[in-house]
């Protein structure tokens, strides 16, 4: 029997995979093989850490050594130097961008210090293909507990928790499940929405990815709290690790007798099946989403009825957010009390984010309810890349809006946000700095609805197209004073018309920078300029015949061959051939190329 | 609807995807999923016999195909290019490195160059935002993109089908 002193976890989330971890994986194991050393050191390929900016992640517990950007050549040399020598590997160890030291303890990073795990709690720690490493973290003891218990009790203390929905609505979870139990039907379902769709997002995904049996249990525990003996994910088939994750904790589930009839010996019987969704991001909505299970387009329809009414094939159904069911367990095992003394007075315990754009630590982050969006950005993110002024960032998504430098001290919760002109949503969070244009970031989103929208009605259908080409118009230098007036207008109209929340919310990003960012609107219109330097037809690069060496490096890493030159005199740009890629600018080494 | 053209062998293959979901109209998008992974992509005389096999109209199986960006009614390239455009990687500049795969490949965002080696397409987030701006090519992930990578990643591939 191996008794194991050390465990090496590596990463094996999308991000760190796509930088090679499960080689890092192989090799690790082979080093420790070689060593001799299989009976001792047992390697783990986990969720993910969240910390994906410097992915692949390797940490080595107990001492949590944290190891960063690793190569699969370099695992030889960590099982050489830190398991056999005990010597750490410093030029792998993560370094303060503060202090410019080591920090050789995952404990003491900047990082992970304001954050607290409750939903990602098992990420990065356990092997989430192995039901055993789950359970010997408690997990199915929270079934347990319940199925010894009253449903009614049980919902009693998810209501007592505060726990409100994940997936952006923010509907208090406990009075959704009561609801469900008291419509009278044979037949009941549970489904996870783990459609994800707001682009620029990975919570969810990372959840399933790093502890898919947190679901299965919560979902067995909803189950049984509202009647239903079936459970389906609906899960989006771009996620094939999530998707493969997801069967294997479920077969094994079904294997131990956590999933399938009489579980534990109590006579309660449960079952999950997947569904997958196929891309289309009006299906994340939850009447949508159940037309999309059965088989159908995935349109909304007018609530009521609630899918907790009448919902798949006209059964009750409660519909849950994966992060939401990831609060479930934690909740039963520690207490309501406990999680409602964590977070704001109407937002209670933490929330998941995913952390992107512009900082210098771009990962997945869990902070309790009320951190403000500068430690989120500051402290956490390390602050704007490449010592960039921040300028605004984005949450809630294509339904969200932009907060600028006056919001940084807001406390992070549902109401708000709201109050701020944005939303929580599902998550996303991304950072902007100066070299972002509000209006491109409006007409981003607004691309994205557009083409996601479902068609169903004329103001989302219609309207919300009508606004792209009004902002397609501003920003290609054609823009008028009075295009500012119809954005308006018609925003208003859209969100007072439209039949479901895609519609509904799809002006938001707009109407937010407007809010925010008139200036750069009007910079747009009247003056025909981008103050970013964004939008292609607003600006051109140019070199600058006092500064430039003729080193002819610009013109050799133009992609479009437009500049030319003599070596060793001033180069220039036809303005004509440029594409505006910008990678002249990056390249020069004398600061020779500018943009106008 | 009279007659299907194809190989009688893909035309069994399809019969039996539909028998494994029971020839349940519910299971459409479940159905849909499965021949694709087959075949790559739904061509009309397959949402034909598909629709044939569940006793639905085919205008059903036309409009949930459409209706899904995952379902793609045209073959894709030896080589699929997925640019991603999810948020992260937009505000990184993922939107200049799909004008130089637009311009580099000579073809638009759903189209296939005419060797059929090289498709291209866009996606939003593909989970590893911390590589922005990230590129898929098949199952091989590319990050931390400038435009003037473009080319030697386009070089790699034409490369490994001469070597092929
Ligand atoms: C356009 C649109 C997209 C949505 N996308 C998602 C999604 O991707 N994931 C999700 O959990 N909820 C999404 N929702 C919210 C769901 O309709 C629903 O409120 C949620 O799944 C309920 O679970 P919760 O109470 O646990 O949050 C979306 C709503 C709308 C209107
Ligand atoms: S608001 Fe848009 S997405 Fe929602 S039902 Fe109407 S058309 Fe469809
Ligand atoms: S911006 Fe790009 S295309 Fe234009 S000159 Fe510079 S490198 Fe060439
Ligand atoms: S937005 Fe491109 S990987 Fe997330």
């Amino acid at each position: 029997m191996a008794h194991y002193h050390t465990y090496i976890l590596t990463c094996g989330g999308t991000g760190c995979r796509a930088s090679h971890s499960p080689q890092i994986v192989a090799a690790l194991q082979q080093a420790v093989d070689d060593a001799g050393l299989s009976d001792e050191v047992k390697v783990i390929r986990t969720g993910c850490f969240g910390f994906c900016e410097q992915g692949p992640i390797v940490k080595v517990v107990p001492d949590n050594t944290f190891y960063v950007s690793v190569k699969p050549e370099d695992a030889s040399e960590i099982v050489r130097e830190h398991i056999v020598m005990g010597r750490k590997v410093e030029r792998l160890l993560y370094i303060s961008p503060e202090t410019g030291k080591h920090v050789p303890d995952s404990r003491h990073m900047e990082f992970y210090k304001p954050q607290m795990r409750i939903a990602l709690r098992n990420c990065g720690f356990i092997d989430p293909e192995n039901i055993e490493e789950y359970i010997a973290r408690d997990g199915y003891a929270a079934l347990g507990k319940v199925l010894r218990m009253k449903p009614e009790d049980v919902i009693r203390e998810i209501m007592a928790s505060g726990l409100r929905g994940r997936g952006g609505g923010g509907f208090p979870t406990g009075l959704k499940w009561k609801i469900t139990r008291e419509v009278q039907a044979d037949c009941k379902y549970v489904v996870c929405n783990a459609d994800e769709g707001d682009p620029g997002a990975f919570m969810d995904r990372s959840i399933l990815e790093g502890d898919p049996h947190s679901i299965v249990e919560a979902m067995a525990i909803n189950g049984y709290c509202t009647g239903a003996s079936k459970g389906l994910v609906y899960i989006r088939a771009e996620y094939p690790l999530a998707v493969h994750r997801l069967q294997v904790a479920i077969a094994q589930a079904r294997e131990y007798g956590m999933l399938g009839d009489d579980i534990m010996g109590t006579g309660f019987s449960f079952d999950i099946e997947i569904r997958y969704g196929a891309g289309a991001f009006v299906c994340g909505e939850e009447t949508a989403l159940i037309h999309s299970m059965e088989g159908r387009r995935g349109e909304p329809t007018v609530k009521p009825p609630y899918p907790s009414e009448c919902g798949y094939k006209g059964a009750p159904t409660n519909v849950n957010n994966v992060e939401t069911f990831a609060n479930i367990p934690p909740i039963i095992l520690r207490g309501a009390e406990w999680f409602a003394s964590i977070g704001t007075e109407k937002s209670k315990g933490t929330k998941v984010f995913a952390l992107a754009g512009k900082v210098n630590n771009v990962g997945l982050i869990e902070v309790p309810m009320g951190t403000t969006l500068r430690e989120v950005i500051f402290d956490i993110g390390g602050g704007i890349k490449n010592g960039k002024r921040f300028k605004a960032v984005q949450t809630g998504g294509p339904s969200g809006g932009c907060l600028t430098e006056k919001h940084l001290d807001t406390p992070i919760d549902y109401d708000n946000l709201l109050a701020s002109g944005s939303m929580m949503g599902s998550g996303g969070m991304i950072v902007m700095d100066e070299d972002d244009c509000m209006v491109s970031v409006a007409k981003f989103y607004l691309e994205f609805t557009v083409e996601e929208s479902c068609g169903k009605c004329t103001p989302c259908r219609i309207g919300n197209r009508r606004l792209l080409e009004i902002l397609e118009r501003i920003t290609a230098g054609h823009g008028t004073e009075d295009d500012l007036k119809e954005l308006k207008n018609l925003a208003a109209v859209i969100k007072d018309t439209s039949l479901c929340a895609l519609g509904q919310t799809a002006p938001n990003p707009v109407l937010s920078t407007m809010e925010n960012f008139w200036d750069e609107y009007v910079a747009h219109v009247r003056d025909k300029s981008c103050p970013a330097h964004r939008c292609r037809d607003l600006m051109s690069y140019y070199i600058d015949p006092k500064i430039c060496k003729g080193c002819s490096l610009c013109s050799r890493v133009c992609p479009a061959n437009a500049i030319s030159g003599v070596l060793k005199q001033p180069y220039s740009i036809d303005q004509t051939a440029c594409i505006k890629c910008g990678t002249c600018m990056d390249k020069c080494k004398f600061g020779a190329i500018g943009v106008r | 609807m009279e007659k299907i053209c194809m190989p009688p062998k893909r035309i069994e293959e399809i019969r039996a995807i539909c028998r494994e979901h029971g020839n349940d109209a519910g299971e459409l998008i479940n159905i849909l999923h499965a021949v694709q992974n087959k075949l790559g992509y739904l061509p009309r005389e397959v949402q034909e016999l598909i629709a044939m096999e569940l006793g639905i109209p085919v205008s059903k199986v036309y409009g949930v195909v459409t209706f899904y960006s995952f379902f793609t009614m045209t073959p894709k390239g030896k080589y699929p290019v997925s640019v991603c455009m999810g948020t992260a990687c937009y505000v990184r500049g993922g939107e200049k490195v799909l004008e130089e795969f637009k311009r580099q490949l000579g073809i638009d965002v759903g189209g296939t160059t005419p060797d059929g080696l090289f498709s291209l397409d866009s996606l939003r987030c593909v989970g590893a935002c911390g590589l922005a701006p990230v590129v898929m090519v098949g199952q091989k992930v590319f990050g931390r993109l400038a435009p003037a990578d473009v080319k030697g990643i386009i070089d790699e591939f034409v490369a490994l089908e001469r070597g092929a």
